[in-house]
Parts: structure tokens; sequence; C-alpha cells
């Protein structure tokens, strides 16, 4: 399997270079897209997410009512199933590092942990917008042959649905990120993730004290104006917000304290 | 160039690491040499800034690693072979780090040649590679940004003899061509036979430190006659201290006074030469013996 070569004369010598430049935070970032998709798992987790837009489009255009093949009809039902593959996406881009010891590496070509920090927020949420472009492109092409089969065809969308649909995803990865750099472990993350802000819905309904601030604490609630082609309204925006400063802003700030503290071995 | 002044890392009450400093100098391979558990690999992490120090503190080229602003250019760092992506393929593994540090991707096959990893090993995934391949993937990795110094945390772990013998013939041109070698290892054989310089480290403290040759002819010189007792009065009279060894006495001189001190007295030699390994084997065995107990979990 191995050869031994005898060193090539030169091949090892300490060369004086060039004064050498920290890579940029674009260049940072590129690596941080590659190690997505260099790697079986990740491949077939973006294969996933394409597939399931896919596979739900297909399904509408044979099963669901001709007046209700509409461009809307066909970009909606996508956002969430996809909503819960991302934020695994954003939780195994940060802690796959530490499981599989990669930081090592990673935290030796670049000790200023925080760029590859926001690098990877960076790649996870372009990772999310191209998620809701590859959705738009998929109800586009389904409404498409919707028109042609004799479905309704409707192409007619309002702007702020496809704003609504950019919140949810990029919030949903960078929400998995978040718990990725502060639990550091990929399965303690995605439970954690996929569970403690659901604890709250559950909470509140059994604990008659807790729905007051389980309006305001549950994602799965503040997060469903979204889908409503009703305007989201001023106080929906806030319950959003405040649940998402407790569910994604702690969690980042926190997680990237820890990961520049914590020892790398 | 590397320095270490002071460097302490306390886990909870026990010290891994206890006030050690030493220099490696450009041109220079210095043997990082401790039994399992002495400080070693906590040492090359603190130096390398993924452990913070307890107190101390660790400059490469003069800078403190995190202050270097593209480090793999600089220093070569190979801590952990294992601590690879078992999924990733080696190329992958280096074409990241190749784009990482800006460097012409041509580097990552040219290394991979280097290290003997052939295109077919360079296609399979680090799952399937042996420790010796995953050590000359690693080996791969920290001449990538073609450093000046290397800090290698037992590299020999793994290669079979013939490696080990490749790596020292590697690591040897790369000092003479200036660079800067730190390499640990848990055994003294390993190292000998390529470091100029010996740091020694057991339960965290620096037990030893120096010229290779100098720390190694701390031994002594070993010296037998047929005439054991005739020998003995006459190193006496020479003023020389020699203690009993199974293979004659040991005596603390060199081969010359102790070849006139027996001449003086006209006995005849059977043997003389320098005791091998002595002091520093000694001193080796010793620490090995009292930390085998807490041998290191890591
Ligand atoms: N992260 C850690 N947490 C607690 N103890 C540690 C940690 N890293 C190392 N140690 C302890 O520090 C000591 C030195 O370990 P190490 O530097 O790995 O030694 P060596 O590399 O010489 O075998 C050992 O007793 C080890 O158990
Ligand atoms: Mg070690």
């Amino acid at each position: 399997m191995t050869t031994t070569t005898a060193p090539a004369a030169g091949a090892v010598a300490p060369r004086q270079h060039a004064p050498v430049r920290r890579p940029s935070l674009l260049r940072l970032t590129a690596v941080e897209l590659r190690k997505l998709v260099d790697t079986r798992a990740g491949r077939w987790l973006l294969i996933t997410i394409g597939l399931i837009t896919a596979v739900i489009v297909t399904l509408q255009l044979i099963y669901a009512r001709d007046a209700e093949q509409t461009f809307v009809n066909f970009f909606t039902p996508s956002l969430l199933p996809i909503g819960v593959l991302l934020p695994v996406l954003g939780i195994l881009s940060i802690t796959s590092e530490w499981s599989q010891r990669t930081a090592l590496t990673t935290y030796a070509l670049v000790p200023r942990r925080e760029r590859v920090v926001v690098a990877k927020l960076i790649a996870v949420v372009l990772t999310s917008l191209a998620s809701v472009l590859a959705s738009l492109a998929v109800a586009a092409a389904g409404t498409l042959v919707a028109s042609a089969t004799g479905g309704a065809g409707t192409w007619q969308i309002d702007a702020s649905l496809i704003l609504n649909a950019v919140i949810l995803q990029v919030t949903g990865v960078l929400m998995g990120a978040a718990f990725g750099l502060l639990l550091l472990n990929p399965p303690l993350a995605i439970v954690g993730y996929l569970l403690l802000p659901t604890l709250w819905g559950v909470l509140g309904e059994v604990v008659r004290p807790l729905r007051g601030p389980s309006e305001w604490l549950d994602t799965s609630k503040t997060m469903e104006p979204l889908f409503s082609s009703d305007a989201v309204t001023g106080e929906q925006w806030g319950r959003m917000a405040v649940s998402l400063l407790v569910w994604m802003v702690l969690p980042l700030a926190a997680g990237l304290v820890r990961t520049l503290r914590r020892e790398v071995s | 160039m590397i320095t270490v002044q002071n460097l302490t890392k306390r886990y909870g009450p026990h010290p891994a690491v206890d006030d050690v400093s030493f220099q490696c100098e450009p041109g220079t391979v210095t043997g990082f040499l401790g039994p399992n558990g002495a400080g070693k690999s906590t040492t090359m992490r603190m130096i390398c800034g993924l452990t913070a120090p307890t107190a101390g503190r660790a400059t490469v080229s003069g800078h403190a690693y995190r202050e270097l602003p593209n480090p793999g250019r600089e220093v070569g760092v190979l801590l952990d072979a294992s601590a690879q992506h078992a999924g990733r393929t080696g190329r992958e593994a280096l074409t990241l780090s190749a784009y990482t540090m800006g460097l012409d991707r041509r580097e990552v096959a040219a290394k991979l040649d280097l290290v003997g990893l052939n295109a077919v090993a360079a296609k399979r995934r680090v799952r399937a590679y042996s420790l010796g391949m995953r050590q000359r993937l690693g080996l791969a990795q920290a001449l990538l940004g073609d450093p000046r110094v290397l800090i290698l945390d037992e590299p020999a772990n793994g290669l079979d003899p013939e490696g080990i013998f490749w790596m020292r013939g590697l690591l040897r041109d790369f000092a003479d061509r200036g660079g800067t070698v730190l390499l640990s290892s848990h055994l003294l054989r390993e190292v000998e036979a390529v470091a100029d310089r010996l740091v020694v480290i057991g339960g965290g403290r620096i037990v030893a430190q120096g010229n290779k040759d100098e720390l190694l002819a701390g031994g002594g010189t070993l010296v037998r006659a047929r005439d054991g007792a005739a020998l003995r009065r006459a190193l006496d009279a020479a003023g020389l201290t020699a203690a009993d060894s199974p293979d004659g006495l040991l005596v603390q001189a060199d081969a010359e006074a102790v070849g006139q001190a027996a001449a003086d007295a006209g006995v005849a030699l059977a043997e003389l030469r320098p005791a091998d390994g002595g002091g520093l084997e000694q001193l080796f065995l010793t620490l090995t013996a009292g930390e085998s107990t807490k041998e290191a979990v890591r």
C-alpha cells in the first residue's frame, strides 16, 4: 500500500516564502461549504433535502385536486420537512469537528477559532438560502407541469411568503448551529435542539401558569404565523424575536464562548 | 525556533505539566522524551494554542502561536494521526488544509508522493487507513505549507521499522536545511538516532535536558580486566570511583583517564568503552517505573 521513497532533495527544505497573509473569511467560508459536501453523510443530507422537495411536488401533481395545483401550494409544504433537516446540517457542521476530532487540524491552521465559527455560520446560512431557491425552482417546475396537465398552474405568490420562508430556514439552521456550538456533541445537540423548545409547548399545555411564557418561548408556536397567508402582526414578530433570542441568540453567544475556551485534543 | 517558558497546566489539583522551559533552535532536532502520561502531548498542545496554559508561555518563531497569521506556513503540526475525519479521503483531508492555507493544489499531490501514499491510497477514505498510513498522512499535512518548524507528537507510532528509518531521514534532512524539529516519543531508542538535543520529562517536570551526546555520555566508562581486583586497585590509586556492573566496572570518567590509570598500574584491559545509554537510560527506566502506575488514559 505504502511505498517508501527517499525524501527527494529539497522537497522538505524549509523555504523562505513571501510574507504570509491570514486566510480571508471568504476562503474559510469556501472551505466550510466544501466540508458540507465532501463526506457521504453531508452529501446525503443535502440530496435528501432536494429529494423531499421533488417528492412532495410530484405527489401533489398526482393526488392534489386540479384547483389546488398552484405555485404557492407546491412551495409551502416542503418548507417544514426541510426546516427539520437544515438544523441537523447546522448541528453537524459544528459538532463533527469534535466528534471526528478534525478540530485539532482546523484550529491548528486557524487558531482564531471565532473566524472558523463565523465561516461555518455563513456557510450554513448560504445553504439554507439555497434550499429556499431549490424549493422555489421545484415549485416552478411543478407549476409548469400542472398547467400543461390541466391543473390550476397559478403563479401568484406574495413576496412576504418567500421572505417568511427565508426567515424560517435561516433561523432554523442558525438555531441548530447554536445548539451544536453549545453542546459540541452531535447526538446531544440534535436531541437538545428537537426537544428543548418543544418541551415548552408540552409544559405550556400541562402546567397552567406556564401557558403564558410558552406563548413566547415555544418556537413551534411563535414561528407558526410564518406559514399562514395572513400578514404577521407586530405582536407575532415580538414573540418570534423573544423565542429566537432565547433559543438562537443566547445559545450562539454561550456556545461561541465555550468553543473559544475549550481544550482541543 | 520554539521557545517554551515556565509552561504549567493543571487539571484539577494535579499538574499535568509543571514549570516546563526549553528551547528548540533552527537546524536541530529536539527529542521530547518521557513515559506515557509525562505531559508531552499537553505541552505540545499548549505550544500550538490548542490548550490554554495555567501559567507560562510559548512562542514559535518569536510569536505566540495564536498570533501567527497563517500558522500552517510557519509550523507544521502533527499531534494525533487518528484525528482525521474517517469519511474523507486522504487527498480530500489535505486539499481542505491546502485551501485553508492558500496553497497551490499541486502541493497536495507533491506531499502525498513525498510521504509515500500512492494514488490508490490517496483516494481511499481515512477509515480504511492503517495507523502507519495515518501517520504518513499526518506528516504530509504537517509538511504541506513548507513550514520552517515541525512539531510532531509520537510520529513513529504505527510505522514499521522501514517507515521509522525513512522518517528519521526526512527529519534529519529538514533540520540540516535549517528547520527546527520538536518530536516526542516514549522510547529513548526511537529518538536517540535522530535527535541532536533531548528534553526529558517525567511527571510533568523536566528531569534532564541538553545535548544528546553529553546526556548519553553521562553514563561514564565501562572497563573490564581479567584481574578485576588489580583493576579496582589501579582505579582507586588514580582517584577514580568505580562501581560494579554486570559487564565490568562502571567509572565516572572518560575512557582516556581510565586507560591511563590501568596502564600506569600495568593492568591489561579486556574491554574499555563508553557505557551505553548509561545515565540517561537509567534515568529513563527510573521514570518509567515510577510513572507506570499512573499510565496515561489519553
Ligand atoms: N484534558 C485533560 N483532562 C484531564 N487530564 C488530562 C487531560 N489531558 C491530559 N491529562 C493528564 O495529564 C497528564 C499528561 O498527559 P499527556 O500530556 O497526554 O502525557 P504524554 O503525552 O506524555 O503521554 C496525564 O496524567 C493525563 O491523564
Ligand atoms: Mg501523548
